[in-house]
C-alpha cells in the first residue's frame, strides 16, 4: 500500500501546493449521426482536501460527462476529450502514461454512481466485489481481503456486516446498495470522491442517512468530495462551494452562503427563484421561459441568452468573460452587476 | 356533503404472491393499499405523499379503474364504481382521468400527438363534441399551451415538459371533473416543473377541476394542495390541510419525513433538528402488527404492537392522525 502512495507521490510534476483536483478548460464532444454534441465546453473546477464542491445544474448540462472525463470512463467513441486538463496534485492525468494514469485513478480518485444496482455486478456477492479490489490493488490474501470487506461494510453501517458480506446486490434495499457502493468507492482510501447524484433514486429519509454518512466519512478521512446534483436542497445542506453549470460550462462558482444569499449569474438567480416557496402558495411559480438548448446547436454569445430576462444585444454576440467578483466568486454574465443589484 | 366528488371507503388492494409454475398456490399477498378512506371535494387538490412503495400509484390506478380493488368502495358523485357495469361504468369512469409520471414512456411513440389526445374519443364516441374530433383535439392542444399545428408530430419531437402537457391534454379530453396526477412533474427539471404546475393550477381554476396530486417532492405538494394525506405501507397515517400537515404534524412518520427534506437555505444548516429514521421500510407483504410504523418509530411503546391506531382526531391532534401518541413536535420550521 505504501509503495503505491510513494510511487504516486514521485510522479513527475507532482506539486504539493497544487489543488487536490483541478479541471481546466475541459472540452468533451460526442460525435454522433445527428451531429457533434458539445457536452462540455470549457469547464474549470477546483477541489481541495476536506472540501465539498457541489456541481449543480439541470438535466443534460454536462455534469456526468465532466465526471466521466475526470475518471477516464468516458464512452469513447462517440465521446472525445478535445481540449483541457485534469490535474491531480498538479499532474495532468490526460497526459500521463496509461499505466500511471490508471494507478492514480484506481487508488486516489473514486466515484459513486446514481444507480447502484447497475454499477454492481449481479452475479457476485458484494463481499467478493469488495475483496477483489484489495486483492487486485493491494495484493492481499483472500482471507485478509474478506476481513477488510466486512470492516468496510461495517463502516458504512450495514447491520450484521459479517453475514451480509455473502449476499448478492439484489438482496439489499436501494439505500443499502448505495451504502455498498460507497464502501466500494472508499475501499482504496481515495483522496477524491466524486458522487454523481448518489441519492437521487432514494427516498428522502434514506437520502438523509446517506448524505450524513458521506459527510461523516469525508470528515474522518479529509477527502475532497465533488457532489453532482440538481437538488438545491441537498446543496444547501452539505456543500462548501458550488459550481453552477449551464450548457456545458460553469457559469458561476461561489461559496454556498454567498450564492443562496445573492446569486451573481442570471441563470443561478432564475434557478433559485423557481423553487416553490411558502409565500408563492396560491400564486404561479416562477419559471424559466423556454428550454435548455440542444447541445448540437448551442446559442451564440451567452448560451443562456434566449431564456434570460436580463439579456441584451451583447449577450447574443459575445460570450461573457468570467468575472471575478470576490476572491472566491466567479460569474460569467455580462450583467453581473444588475443581477447582484449593485 | 354534496360537494364531495370522490370518496373511497376502506379501499384495499392486495397483490397475491404465488408459488409454483403449473399449480399456483397463493402463499401471501403484497398489501399495497390496505384500507384507505379519502374524500375529494369539488375544485380541491388533495396531495398524497409517502415514500417509494407505500402504495400511491396503486391507489391512483384503483381510482381510475386501472386496477380492480380487492375490497372497498370508490364513490364518484354518489355512484360506487366497484358495483357499476357496462355503459353506466364507462360513463362514470369518464369523469375521472389520469396523468402519468413519466413523460418519456407513457406516450405511445408510434402515435401522433393528435391520435394520442384523440384516443379517449375513440373509446367513448358519444363524448365527441358536435364540431368533431379534429377540432376538439386542436382546442385541447391550445388549452395546454401547445401549438395546434403540431397535431401530426410524434412524442419524440417534444421536450419532457411538452410531453407532460400532451398527457394533460389527453386527460382533459373527456371533460372529467377529477384528474388523478401520479408524479406529474417528478421527471422534469425545476425550471420546467413550474410551467406544468402553473398550467394545472390555471386549468383547475378555469374548469373547476378536482385533483388528486401524488408526488414525492414535499414542497411541490405543499404549493399545489389544499389538503394533504401522508401514506405509509398502504395506509394513510395523517391527513389535514396543508398548514396542519406541514406546520403542525402530529404523526411521528410525518414529522420524520418533513425533517429529512433538505431545505434550500444554507443558513438553516445545523439549526434544524432532524429525526434520523433507522433502517428501511418493512415489506408490504409482511407489515408489522399494530402500528405499521412502530419498527422505525422512536416513540413506540408495547401498546403499538398490539393495537392498530386508527386515523382519527386525537386529544393532541386537531386533524386526523393514526398514532396512539399523536402530538405536535416543537421544531424549527421546515419551510
Ligand atoms: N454516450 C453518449 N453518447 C452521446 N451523447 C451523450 C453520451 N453521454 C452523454 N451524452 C450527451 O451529453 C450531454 C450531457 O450529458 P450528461 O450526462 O453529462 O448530463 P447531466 O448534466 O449529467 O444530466 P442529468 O442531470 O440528466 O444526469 C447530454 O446532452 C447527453 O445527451
Ligand atoms: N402489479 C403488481 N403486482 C405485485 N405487486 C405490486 C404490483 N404493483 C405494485 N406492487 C407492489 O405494491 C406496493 C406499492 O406499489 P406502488 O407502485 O403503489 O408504490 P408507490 O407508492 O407508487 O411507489 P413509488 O413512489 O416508488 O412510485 C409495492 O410493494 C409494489 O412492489
Ligand atoms: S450574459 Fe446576458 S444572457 Fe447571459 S446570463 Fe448574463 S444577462 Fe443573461
Ligand atoms: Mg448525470
Ligand atoms: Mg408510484
Amino acid at each position: 500500500m505504501t509503495d503505491i502512495r510513494a510511487h504516486l507521490d514521485a510522479l513527475p510534476g507532482v506539486d504539493p501546493r497544487a489543488p487536490l483536483l483541478e479541471v481546466r478548460d475541459l472540452h468533451v464532444e460526442f460525435r454522433t449521426r445527428d451531429g457533434v454534441a458539445r457536452a462540455v465546453n470549457g469547464v474549470d473546477l477546483r477541489l481541495n482536501p476536506g472540501e465539498t464542491l457541489a456541481v449543480l445544474g439541470e438535466s443534460g448540462c454536462g455534469k456526468s460527462v465532466t465526471a466521466q472525463a475526470i475518471m477516464g470512463i468516458l464512452d469513447t467513441p462517440p465521446g472525445h476529450v478535445t481540449r483541457g486538463e485534469v490535474r491531480y496534485r498538479g499532474v495532468d492525468l490526460l497526459r500521463l502514461p496509461e499505466a500511471d494514469r490508471r494507478k492514480v485513478r484506481a487508488n486516489r480518485i473514486a466515484m459513486v454512481f446514481q444507480d447502484a444496482l447497475s454499477a454492481l455486478n449481479p452475479v457476485y456477492t458484494v463481499g467478493f466485489q469488495l475483496a477483489e479490489q484489495f486483492r487486485m490493488h493491494r495484493g492481499m490474501s483472500r482471507k485478509d481481503a474478506k476481513q477488510r470487506a466486512v470492516e468496510l461494510l461495517d463502516q458504512v453501517r450495514i447491520p450484521d456486516a459479517r453475514r451480509r458480506v455473502d449476499d448478492y446486490p439484489h438482496q439489499f434495499s436501494g439505500g443499502m446498495r448505495q451504502r455498498v457502493m460507497i464502501a466500494m468507492a472508499l475501499a482504496l482510501d481515495p483522496e477524491v470522491l466524486i458522487a454523481d447524484e448518489p441519492t437521487t433514486a432514494l427516498d428522502v429519509t434514506v437520502q438523509a442517512q446517506i448524505m450524513n454518512l458521506l459527510a461523516e466519512l469525508q470528515q474522518q478521512r479529509g477527502m475532497g468530495l465533488m457532489l453532482i446534483t440538481h437538488d438545491m436542497g441537498v446543496v444547501a445542506t452539505v456543500a462548501d462551494r458550488i459550481a453552477v453549470m449551464y450548457a456545458g460550462k460553469v457559469v458561476e462558482e461561489a461559496p454556498v452562503h454567498d450564492i443562496y444569499a445573492r446569486p451573481a449569474h442570471a441563470y443561478t438567480q432564475a434557478l433559485l427563484e423557481s423553487i416553490p416557496r411558502l409565500d408563492l402558495k396560491g400564486r404561479p411559480l416562477n419559471v424559466i421561459r423556454g428550454l435548455p438548448p440542444a447541445l448540437t446547436d448551442i446559442p451564440s454569445g451567452c448560451a443562456f441568452h434566449p431564456r434570460c430576462t436580463y439579456a441584451r444585444e451583447i449577450c447574443r454576440l459575445e460570450p461573457p468573460p468570467a468575472y471575478r467578483i470576490a476572491p472566491q466568486r466567479i460569474a460569467s454574465c455580462h450583467f453581473v452587476r444588475e443581477v447582484l443589484g449593485v | 356533503m354534496s360537494d364531495v366528488v370522490l370518496e373511497t371507503r376502506d379501499l384495499v388492494k392486495h397483490f397475491p404472491i404465488s408459488k409454483g409454475v403449473v399449480l399456483k398456490t397463493q402463499v401471501g399477498a403484497v398489501r399495497a393499499v390496505d384500507g384507505v378512506n379519502l374524500q375529494l371535494r369539488r375544485g380541491e387538490t388533495l396531495g398524497i405523499v409517502g415514500e417509494s412503495g407505500c402504495g400511491k400509484s396503486t391507489l391512483a390506478k384503483l381510482l381510475v379503474g386501472l386496477e380492480k380493488p380487492t375490497r372497498g368502495e370508490i364513490q364518484v358523485r354518489g355512484d360506487d364504481l366497484t358495483r357499476l357495469t357496462g355503459t353506466a361504468l364507462r360513463r362514470a369512469r369518464r369523469n375521472i382521468q389520469m396523468v402519468m409520471q413519466d413523460p418519456y414512456t407513457s406516450l405511445n411513440p408510434r402515435m401522433t400527438v393528435g391520435d394520442i389526445i384523440g384516443e379517449p374519443f375513440d373509446i367513448h364516441p358519444d363524448a365527441v363534441p358536435g364540431y368533431g374530433k379534429a377540432r376538439a383535439v386542436r382546442d385541447l392542444l391550445d388549452i395546454v399551451g401547445l401549438n395546434p399545428d403540431h397535431i401530426n408530430r410524434y412524442p419524440h419531437q417534444f421536450s419532457g415538459g411538452q410531453r407532460q402537457r400532451i398527457g394533460i391534454a389527453r386527460a382533459l379530453a373527456l371533460r372529467p371533473e377529477i384528474i388523478v396526477c401520479d408524479e406529474p412533474v417528478s421527471a422534469l427539471d425545476v425550471s420546467i416543473q413550474g410551467q406544468v404546475i402553473n398550467l394545472l393550477e390555471s386549468l383547475q381554476r378555469e374548469l373547476g377541476l378536482s385533483y388528486v396530486f401524488i408526488a414525492h417532492d414535499l414542497s411541490v405538494v405543499r404549493h399545489i394542495s389544499d389538503r394533504v394525506a401522508v401514506m405509509y405501507l398502504g395506509k394513510i397515517v395523517e391527513t389535514g390541510n396543508d398548514v396542519a400537515i406541514y406546520d403542525q404534524p402530529t404523526h411521528p412518520y410525518t414529522q420524520a419525513l418533513l425533517s429529512a427534506v433538505p431545505v434550500p437555505d444554507p443558513r438553516l444548516r445545523g439549526h434544524r433538528d432532524q429525526i434520523m429514521l433507522e433502517g428501511d421500510v418493512p415489506s408490504p407483504a409482511d407489515p408489522p402488527s399494530g402500528c405499521r410504523f412502530r419498527t422505525r418509530c422512536w416513540k413506540a411503546q408495547p401498546h403499538c404492537a398490539d393495537q392498530e391506531p386508527r386515523l382519527e382526531l386525537r386529544q393532541r391532534s386537531s386533524h386526523p392522525s393514526a398514532c396512539h401518541y399523536a402530538e405536535p413536535r416543537i421544531t424549527t420550521r421546515h419551510y
